[in-house]
């Protein structure tokens, strides 16, 4: 029984990992990577680690996935970018050397346990209350650097992040100059101040057209395209 | 089963992502396989945990877990601001820190 759990969550995971790298939409790719996380809590719980295979379904296939899902649907990554030239080729040959190498390296180290399976469990091994009572005793300063780590980041992901007033006013100046100029054109009328200059004329330049004729045209929709 | 069939699946989960890292160009795709790297890790974190028969490595794969949560918060800002500033979101295009 658990050698068929083993190999079901370990091909769930393997294969979650394959679509994740080959599969061309990043939203795709998302719940792709969802499936994978999945199936590796299971792994976890099959190597007696309860409380990491719960903290990785809630942190990670809750919380970050769904962080995930709104980036991708903020940016909108469907572009479909092709991959680059050289490393096209050179990328997945490197991943299959680091597999035969790393298989080589951990397999062929002279560890005695790793053919085992694993030492005699005591009871309450990696279960909350363990884990928790190392965390706040022999693990203090990790557990602590782990939370400023966790402020850290999320201050910077907010300034990172923010909407930039600098940005918005950088770029109003060049949408009125650019609005403006026919307005200064040279023309006697504009000197003499007879050419209105109202501020919302101003960005509708195709009022401006029309302004001494009679309106008998159709209000044209509103230019959405840029300028 | 033996530690080493799970020791396994962590490094071929992490080659799979570290070749994904190599020849995607999305940035978001990238994280996506940076977490696959972390997880492979994680794995063989926890395999080695079970082996040895102590909660240290557990206690390390949490922190991992802490960890690849600040790199994603960090990182899906950077793309939100590379977004904003209607910068191209592909990594080949982002070559001003050059040199």
């Amino acid at each position: 029984m658990t050698q068929f759990l083993f190999f079901v969550a370990a091909i769930g995971a393997l294969a979650g990992a394959i679509g994740v790298v080959m599969l061309r939409n990043p939203f795709y790719s998302v719940l792709s990577l969802a499936f994978h996380l999945v199936s590796l809590a299971a792994l976890f719980l099959l190597l007696h680690a309860e409380f990491v295979a719960a903290g990785q379904v809630v942190v990670y296939a809750g919380a970050v996935m769904v962080l995930y899902v709104f980036v991708v649907a903020y940016v909108g990554g469907g572009e479909q970018l092709p991959s680059g030239g050289v490393l096209r080729v050179l990328g997945p040959l490197f991943a299959v050397a680091l597999a035969i190498e790393l298989c080589i390296a951990m397999l062929g180290s002279a560890l005695r346990g790793i053919k085992t399976k694993g030492a005699p469990i005591v009871p309450g091994f990696g279960q909350p209350g363990h884990i928790g009572t190392q965390l706040l005793t022999k693990y203090l300063f990790p557990f602590e650097a782990a939370s400023i780590l966790l402020l850290v980041a999320a201050v910077g992901a907010v300034v990172l992040a923010r909407r930039r007033r600098g940005l918005e006013q950088a770029e109003e100046p060049e949408l009125r100059i650019r609005l403006r100029e026919p307005d200064y054109a040279g023309t006697m009328a504009e000197a003499a101040g007879v050419r209105p200059t109202a501020y919302d004329e101003l960005f509708h330049p195709e009022a401006e057209g029309s302004a001494g004729e009679v309106e008998d045209s159709k209000p044209e929709p509103t230019h959405t395209g840029g300028w | 089963m033996d530690i080493a069939w799970y020791l396994v699946v962590s490094a071929l989960i992490f080659c799979i992502g570290a070749g994904g890292v190599l020849t995607r160009r999305n940035p978001l795709t990238i994280l996506l396989c940076l977490e696959l790297m972390l997880n492979g890790a994680n794995l063989a974190l926890v395999s080695f945990a079970r082996m040895w028969g102590g909660e240290s490595g557990q206690i390390f794969a949490l922190i991992v877990l802490v960890v690849a949560a600040c790199e994603v918060t960090v990182g899906l800002g950077l793309i939100v601001a590379i977004y904003r500033r209607r910068l191209p979101v592909d990594v080949d295009e982002l070559s001003e820190l050059h040199g």
